[in-house]
């Protein structure tokens, strides 16, 4: 097992420049070059001042040992100073955040599969029944709703029509006065629609899935063979084919990881959450270059633990997989 | 059974290629259908509720949703045509050279085709609009560059299997090129798959569109794009739900119909695939 880890381990390592190299290039599709950028917004510049901004940024070196110098900092955790007027360090306003994206997509991936398990297995085991019908519907549907929209029309329904539900941030005004419990209530509330919202898109995905995966597993000689020893067909379905179906779904979460982080753009930014997605929008749209390539780096390198983590636990419930 | 056959058994697929026709019909039919000029301003009728004038109702600024919606559904057929076809041009490149030629060259693209499956796309595509204007143009390029990695895993593999066959081995034994064996005899076979690809992939690039757009970051008004009249939706999400209710509605129908187009080609031309 320590060994099939180590190998996924190395095998992140090309991946993972390769990532840089990317980062890299988009940053040098910034408009001219970027001493342009900062000398532009102070009139006081000078052609000295841009000599020396060319050089702190090593500009004046040939391109890779450009990169080079960028991968030394980068390594060392140095994403470099936001554009924008508090002049921070990037990584101390990346980190700031993440907590709060990282919930938000953790509780989504446990409903996802809380949720999208069930009507899979339900719907294979029921083939072509009722409830398998409607399911198909609302699983084609699924997938063609913008989430964004979904989230204006619950906004207006449950936030506006109904007013149950908080529509923006993650705490009310009086949440400082508010007991520990009722603190608790009160951030539950707002997250009701950003999880929904964020869970929506991998639910259509994973019960398809499941269902598929299902149907195949059900079809399988051992399963005829349970049955054929004479064991209920309950243990049959939720025993023997369960665990053999959901094994594969392990990866297709992995999988649904860097949607679930690119998705929080969106939502963040629509229910004006504090977390690293709407960092990400309000970097893009002040052109705060430094925030934006230390983000989508970060975006990357969570997807690629991400797939390491669905590998390892695969290999972890699979002994076939880290044999071979 | 052939391809027309499939296509009148298949219901669903009738009813996605109707979806599609009518969108083709009202794009193209815009000025005419529009019974308001989209960039009219009203300031005596803003944010009206729909009504016989206006069966969508206004915007903040007195135009009517409608006619918009309609001039809408061009900037959505333009950009998932021509997203989803730049995409598809890289992906059959790129697919055919790792699947025809294996070795390096396919360790190389396949390698850099899991990088930039690395990048949660709508993260990366932000980044590149970042430093680039947002212009319907650029979204177009970014969306189609960012989006050609699946098409290549596809067209990797059916060139895997299919350049073993027997026709392709004949081409080559009577001195057939590369290019030609390539383009005339390996990629009309993997025409069926390519099309599914392709059909699903306007349905994503269009959703992709609509959300760039409502960001602010895709299609600029006064330019109406479905996702920018979600914008205003949200703008006024007190007052004014005609205008988050239609335009989203439109986008969802437009979707569904690409995705039924695409699911019931691959059932019709490709049984194999069918589940």
């Amino acid at each position: 097992m320590l060994r099939y880890t180590i190998k996924r381990l190395i095998f992140m390592i090309p991946l993972l420049l390769g990532i840089t190299v990317i980062c890299f290039f988009v940053m040098r599709l910034a408009p001219g070059s970027p001493t342009d950028l900062q000398t532009q917004m102070n009139p006081k510049s000078s052609v000295e001042m841009k000599e020396r901004l060319k050089t702190l940024y090593e500009l004046d070196k040939p391109i890779h040992e450009q990169y080079w110098s960028w991968l030394k900092k980068i390594s060392r955790g140095n994403l470099g100073i936001s554009f924008s007027t508090d002049h921070r360090p990037v990584v101390a306003k990346i980190m700031e955040r993440l907590p709060i994206t990282i919930l938000i997509n953790l509780i989504s991936l446990i409903i996802i599969i809380a949720v999208a398990v069930p009507i899979g297995v339900l719907s294979a085991v029921h083939q072509n029944s009722l409830f398998d019908k409607i399911t198909a519907v609302l699983v084609f549907i699924g997938f063609a709703v913008p989430t964004f929209w979904l989230a204006l029309l619950l906004m207006i329904f449950f936030g506006i029509h109904l007013g149950w539900l908080p529509i923006s941030g993650l705490r009310s005004l009086n949440y400082e006065y508010l007991g520990t419990g009722a603190q608790f209530i009160d951030l539950a509330k707002h997250l009701i629609l950003p999880v929904f919202i964020s869970a929506f898109g991998g639910l259509a995905g994973l019960s398809r899935y499941m269902r598929a995966n299902m149907l195949e597993v059900i079809r399988q000689d051992y399963i005829m063979t349970a049955r054929a020893k004479g064991v209920s067909e309950r243990n049959v379905i939720y025993k023997h084919a369960l665990r053999n179906a959901l094994l594969p779904a392990i990866t297709i979460l992995g999988l649904s990881i860097p949607g679930l982080i690119g998705g929080s753009v969106i939502f963040e930014t629509i229910f004006a959450i504090p977390g690293m997605g709407q960092l990400f929008y309000m970097a893009v749209m002040a052109r705060d270059y430094p925030t934006v390539m230390g983000i989508l780096l970060i975006g990357a390198i969570l997807t690629l633990l991400g797939n390491l983590i669905a590998d390892v636990s695969y290999a972890l419930a699979d002994p076939r997989i880290r044999i071979s | 059974m052939g391809f027309w056959e499939m296509f009148y058994k298949n219901k669903l697929m009738l009813v996605g290629s109707g979806i599609v026709l009518l969108l083709f019909i009202v794009s193209f039919l815009a000025p005419w259908l529009a019974l308001y000029d989209p960039g009219q301003i009203d300031l005596k009728n803003v944010l009206a509720s729909p009504s016989w004038e206006h069966l969508s109702g206004t915007d903040q600024l007195g135009r009517d949703v409608l006619s918009r919606m309609i001039w809408g559904a061009r900037i959505s057929l333009k950009v998932g045509f021509v997203a989803t076809g730049l995409a598809i041009v890289i992906g059959i490149i790129m697919g055919s050279l790792a699947g025809y030629y294996g070795g390096w060259i396919d360790a190389v693209i396949m390698r850099f085709v899991d990088i930039m499956f690395c990048f949660p796309t709508f993260f990366l595509i932000l980044a590149v609009i970042a430093f680039l204007e947002p212009s319907i143009w650029n979204i177009m390029i970014v969306i189609g560059l960012t989006g050609w990695m699946g098409v290549t895993r596809l067209v990797r593999a059916d060139f895997i299997s299919l350049k073993e066959r027997d026709f392709v081995q004949a081409a080559k034994a009577m001195g057939a090129s590369d290019l030609r064996i390539i383009i005339l005899h390996i990629l009309p076979n993997a025409f069926a798959s390519i099309l599914v690809a392709a059909t699903l992939g306007i349905a994503g690039a269009i959703l992709t569109e609509s959300a760039l757009s409502f960001l602010g970051i895709g299609v600029q008004p006064p330019t109406p794009s479905w996702g920018n009249i979600l914008t205003a939706g949200k703008d006024n999400i007190d007052i004014a739900w005609w205008l988050s209710l239609y335009p989203g509605l439109a986008i969802l129908i437009t979707v569904v119909g690409y995705n039924l187009l695409g699911e019931g080609i691959r059932d019709a031309l490709d049984p194999r695939l069918k589940k």
